[in-house]
């Protein structure tokens, strides 16, 4: 018997994202009595107030986490190589530990009792409501997924070639030139795919919202949850929502994968 | 040459790699096909109980499994759940045959309603006739054919002493609707719990088969959502303990501990009316030992072995032998042990149809996103912008080539 490699991606892809795939879309078109349906997905459009929030929000931690995540990238690219593995390393540590434990972390520092509050109230300053709001629903997620923004970043950063950017200064080029006209759309395969990166898990998250929004800030994972956990059990309402959140998710990185192509067409064009 | 010398040599190396991997894979198939063999004469019993519900030997405590392989040489693979959804869940997905499982109230009907369970053999369980009368033949399984009392519990208000200005008498479920505590008020971040609260305000049946009382009791919820510092369900323990929050409904089981944790909280059943919960025990239809089951649910109810359960839960036990043979400051504890007419005042939930459980799932979203725009076009047009985007970049990008 001969197996090539190949063979095992086969198996693994069959196994572990198609069966799971058809299974979502079975359910999602079909009723409990197993008949073809489409209400489903007709009633996923009552919730479209939830889709619009997570939306929201996940792309504001988004634009926030690149606003972050850029520079600092950026940064550490420019320290000297015998340092960066330790940078790179640091941003990676509270990864290491649990997601939950990161966010309950949170929870405690952000508190009308809590830490800031407290420093706050001691010169003199009246607590602001930190918990419990969108706001502190984005922070929550910028904190947890920065790192996937940092990293696919600073990675295309340090192969751009310094020879480059040395040649646009040779060539009369301003700080701010070579940095819209070079550094920025060398890095762009990086940019998109951190937002990509980012983006995905935001919007689907769910534990986030649950323990900083103080349960009033429900997000499409709550929803997804609440199908299969709440209440009443309904995997076929909770697969319709998951595929109309998948499409969503979709034609966003279609979107993302236009500008990235577009960005290497033109590497490509000017380096000929 | 040298190059497909390489790739041949790569080649290699991976088959031998996966070979390995199966011969490994057929080696542990094997052998635990072998042990389950020579097993088979020793029955193992699969228990699906709730976390941290069962004596352990932690905590000085009999260790109430081991006992029990001890005594009977049947062994138990215990695993334990999160809530009586995601029991359902489970044993709706298949996998796993379970012998006894330890449901609530309401999902027991539920669960008898849908065939699920198995009707028990009472021979097999003589020390059932240590269960309170007051505990046989509930609601929820009307001729307890199917079901033996584990524990119960009541839903209480935790209150801050110093917070709170009314004093213990006067504290009913109206205080979660008092402007006063704006912003200090914990709600259960759980529809059926939440829900009974409003309905038990409005003088409703907490199983109420009429549509009109849920839609009214879900107005109540969104009255009182501006007065909600946020939906939790543990999470009551450091929201409570840190004193970030004055007042919480929830579970009389967890006062113990809570208090124990901040001498401030004290914690108060409203006499008037409140939820009462029943955890019992069952033996699913495709359980594969029905008997040895029966065994185990007999063991559980044995007084000896219930007194060791119910000092490490902290919930109250249907067995008035064990509650005599208790603490004093526990056994008299209005907490663990409430006098007759709060009892009897209290309610017990019931399964509903799944057309009221869908009702309670879209209501309790609805008191959530109050004050959100709910347009299902809105939808249908976000997908469409995305679409239009998308096609913007693809024309973009075909004008500048």
């Amino acid at each position: 018997m001969k197996l090539k490699p190949s063979a095992i991606y086969i198996i693994w892809m069959t196994l572990f994202t198609l069966i799971p795939m058809a299974l979502v879309l079975y359910f999602a078109f079909t009723n409990p009595m197993g008949k073809f349906t489409l209400d489903n997905i007709i009633n996923v459009g009552r919730y479209s107030s939830i889709f619009l929030k997570s939306i929201w929000l996940g792309a504001l931690s988004t634009i926030i986490c690149l606003l972050i995540g850029y520079p600092l990238a950026y940064m550490i690219s420019k320290v000297n190589t015998k340092y960066q593995n330790i940078m790179v390393m640091l941003i990676m540590l509270p990864m290491w530990m649990n997601f939950l434990l990161r966010t309950y972390a949170w929870m405690t520092i952000l508190e009308n009792n809590g830490i800031i509050n407290n420093i706050l109230s001691s010169i003199g300053i009246a607590p602001l409501s930190l918990i419990n709001t969108s706001g502190a629903v984005v922070l929550g997620m910028v904190y947890n997924f920065l790192p996937y923004m940092i990293l696919p970043i600073y990675s295309i950063i340090v192969k751009i070639d310094k020879k480059i950017i040395e040649a646009a200064q040779d060539l009369g080029a301003g700080k701010r030139k070579v940095f819209s006209k070079i550094l920025l759309p060398l890095s762009i395969p990086g940019i998109i795919s951190g937002i990509t990166m980012v983006f995905v898990p935001a919007v689907s998250t769910f534990i986030i919202s649950k323990m900083l929004g103080g349960g009033s800030n429900i997000l499409i994972g709550d929803l997804i949850e609440m199908q299969f956990l709440g209440n009443s059990y309904n995997p076929h309402l909770g697969s319709a929502i998951s595929l109309v959140l998948m499409i969503l998710i979709l034609i966003s990185i279609g979107i993302m994968n236009r500008f990235d192509r577009s960005s290497i067409n033109e590497d490509y064009m000017s380096h000929h | 040459m040298k190059k497909l010398g390489e790739k041949l040599l790569k080649k290699k190396f991976i088959m031998s790699f996966i070979s390995i991997f199966f011969v490994i894979l057929l080696i542990l198939l094997g052998i635990s096909l072998a042990f389950k063999n020579s097993s088979s004469n020793n029955i193992t019993l699969n228990v699906y109980n709730w976390g941290e519900y069962i004596a352990d030997g932690t905590d000085g405590t009999l260790n109430v499994n081991e006992e029990f392989t001890k005594q009977t040489g049947i062994r138990i693979n215990y695993s334990t759940f999160q809530s009586n959804e995601a029991l359902y869940a489970k044993m709706q997905s298949g996998g796993t045959k379970y012998d006894v499982i330890i449901p609530s109230d309401y999902m027991i009907s539920k669960m008898i309603n849908q065939g699920m369970l198995r009707e028990l053999n009472y021979n097999n369980i003589p020390n059932f006739s240590f269960i309170d009368d007051t505990f046989k033949n509930s609601n929820y399984d009307p001729e307890n054919k199917y079901s033996v009392p584990y524990t119960f519990g009541t839903v209480g208000i935790f209150y801050n002493k110093k917070m709170v200005q009314e004093n213990e008498d006067s504290i009913s479920f109206n205080i979660l609707w008092d402007k006063k505590y704006t912003g200090k008020i914990l709600m259960f971040d759980n529809p059926r719990d939440a829900f009974a609260i409003a309905q038990i305000r409005l003088g409703l049946s907490v199983n109420s088969d009429n549509v009109n009382d849920w839609y009214r009791s879900a107005e109540e919820l969104k009255k009182q959502k501006p007065l909600v510092q946020s939906y939790v369900m543990d999470q009551i323990f450091d929201k409570m303990g840190n004193n970030e929050a004055a007042i919480a409904p929830y579970y009389s089981g967890d006062a113990p501990l809570l208090m124990k944790r901040n001498p401030d909280i004290g914690f108060v059943i409203p006499k008037d009316g409140t939820t009462k919960f029943v955890d019992a025990m069952c033996i699913p239809k495709d359980s594969e030992h029905p008997e040895a089951a029966e065994a185990y649910i007999n063991f559980m109810c044995r007084p000896d072995i219930a007194i060791e359960n119910i000092k490490y839960i902290g919930y109250s036990s249907p067995e008035s032998i064990v509650k005599e043979n208790l603490d004093p400051e526990v056994k008299n504890s209005k907490i663990c042990y409430p006098d007759e007419e709060t009892l009897n005042n209290a309610q017990t939930f019931t399964s509903l149809t799944n057309e009221i459980n869908s009702l309670i799932d879209d209501l309790w979203v609805s008191v959530k996103t109050d004050g959100d725009n709910n347009n299902p076009f809105a939808l249908v047009l976000v997908i469409l912008m995305f679409v239009l985007l998308y096609l913007l970049a693809v024309i973009y990008q075909k004008k500048k080539s």
